[in-house]
């Protein structure tokens, strides 16, 4: 059997370590770590929500924040905020809104932010993972965790969970997904490439795959820390 | 049909762990039904109360609900009342009339003769709105402003423990420290005592609760720890 790049079988995640409560200044925090990927998340709320103009007197409104440190890429990464970071903080707040009893909290705010210590592929669906557990943490009630991982096509095979050294080689499709697992429901969905259909449903049911075995980690990470010692 | 439980009482939970199915269990707080099963909304310990299942949450910010008695911190004032931050997401306001018996003739009174910005207030929930403003009122018994002393603010949830069954926890360390406390239920708590070293140990003691207040064995644990001591 072919292996991949770092000799991973093709349906095989990388290491996975998940920390929660690593921020005291945050009502929750988690860092969550896949292969060389590593993100941070803190959230808060829900509080007052300022600008006063953004206030939803039906629902509290879901805030998030994705930025990469600048020591995070080979490269240095320029700070702040620019097309990337905008568009992907929206991704995730729309991945992540299916999940919270916004309607709870009117008038109110809930704000996530994500800072992507080291990145190698799929840091939109690590850091996802981190912010639902931040979530979590801060006690924000919620309909089920989210997970998510990418999945992609290369050299012709699917494979779960890209590196950045896949996904940049030739004709290859990166597509990430997240879930929430207990409800079996898709609140991501992107693709970047082509892909047929029959490739399609195959990819998304090896991206589920690999997200339920990502919950079964978030769920220890998160009861590990009341744990009875 | 016959009901099912999936999880033991005490047991920690997370959001979106299914804790029952059937129809005959019913969802009370942290938890929500979607068809015909119970899951849980927040992360907690699970209790369930004959056919009741809550969830009660292991941490979360203040959420006020009517007739709280809370510990807040004057921030603003108006014409004629005041506004305090009590930590919860809304603002909560005071007014003149909850505070002040008989006639103020408010073009010749200056409102910090009766409460000043930064004043601490130990306080009552009057009522909550629709739209979720809040009243606060003075006019209760043990309601008063707060001089001296230091806050400390800890996990609302947590709130019942440092209490404890019928006041024993909150009387024990009262007792053992010397201290003046006062439990707010938004998790602010007030400590006067007559020397630092006093206030300390009763600042540590109440952190203690906080960190450990979902193990067993608590209470002798804080008995040792305040015995020890004395």
């Amino acid at each position: 059997m072919e292996k991949r790049f770092d000799g991973r079988k093709f349906d095989e995640l990388r290491e996975i370590e998940v920390k929660v409560g690593i921020l005291s200044a945050c009502d929750g925090s988690a860092m969550f770590r896949i292969g060389n990927t590593i993100a941070i998340a803190g959230a808060f709320g829900p509080r007052e929500c300022h600008p006063k103009h953004l206030q939803d007197p039906e629902k509290a409104i879901l805030k998030c924040h994705y930025d990469m440190m600048t020591f995070s890429v080979p490269e240095r990464k320029s700070p702040g905020p620019g097309r990337r970071e905008i568009e992907l903080s929206s991704v995730i707040r729309r991945a992540l809104t299916p999940a919270i009893f916004l309607e709870e909290f009117p008038k109110t705010s809930i704000d996530v932010f994500i800072q992507i210590m080291q990145a190698d592929a799929g840091t939109r669906c690590a850091s996802i993972c981190a912010a639902s557990l931040a979530l979590a943490e801060a006690g924000i009630p919620m309909r089920d965790l989210v997970s998510a991982v990418g999945v992609g096509k290369v050299n012709g095979k699917l494979v779960l969970d890209l590196t950045k050294e896949e996904e940049d080689t030739e004709g290859a499709v990166d597509m990430p997904i997240a879930i929430m697992p207990g409800k079996k429901k898709i609140t991501l969905l992107q693709m970047d490439g082509k892909l047929s259909r029959d490739e399609l449903e195959e990819a998304i049911k090896l991206g589920v795959k690999g997200c339920l075995q990502i919950y079964e980690i978030q769920k220890k990470a998160l009861k590990e820390k009341y744990k009875v010692r | 049909m016959m009901g099912k439980l999936n999880v033991k009482p005490r047991e920690i939970v997370v959001p979106g762990e299914p804790l029952a199915e059937g129809l005959e269990y019913l969802p009370s707080g942290g938890t929500y039904r979607e068809n015909e099963n119970i899951y849980a909304s927040k992360l907690g310990i699970v209790e369930i109360d004959g056919k009741i299942i809550k969830v009660i949450p292991l941490t979360g910010v203040y959420i006020p609900s009517k007739d709280d008695r809370v510990i807040g911190k004057v921030i603003d004032f108006g014409f004629s009342d005041w506004y305090v931050d009590i930590g919860s997401p809304y603002p909560a306001n005071l007014r003149m009339s909850e505070v002040v018996t008989g006639y103020v003739d408010l073009m010749k009174t200056d409102l910090s003769k009766y409460l000043d910005i930064g004043d601490i207030i130990f306080t009552k929930i009057l009522n909550i709105s629709k739209s979720k403003f809040i009243q606060l009122t003075m006019k209760d018994i043990g309601l008063k402003k707060l001089s001296d002393g230091k806050i400390i603010k800890i996990i609302p949830y947590k709130v019942p423990r440092v209490i404890g069954k019928q006041g024993s926890m909150i009387n024990l360390i009262k007792e053992k420290t010397n201290c003046e406390i006062i439990v707010g239920q938004n998790g602010w708590i007030w400590i006067k005592g007559k020397n630092t070293e006093d206030e300390l140990l009763a600042t540590k003691v109440i952190y203690l609760i906080e960190s450990e207040s979902h193990l067993s064995g608590l209470t002798e644990k804080i008995k040792q720890m305040l015995d020890r001591r004395g």
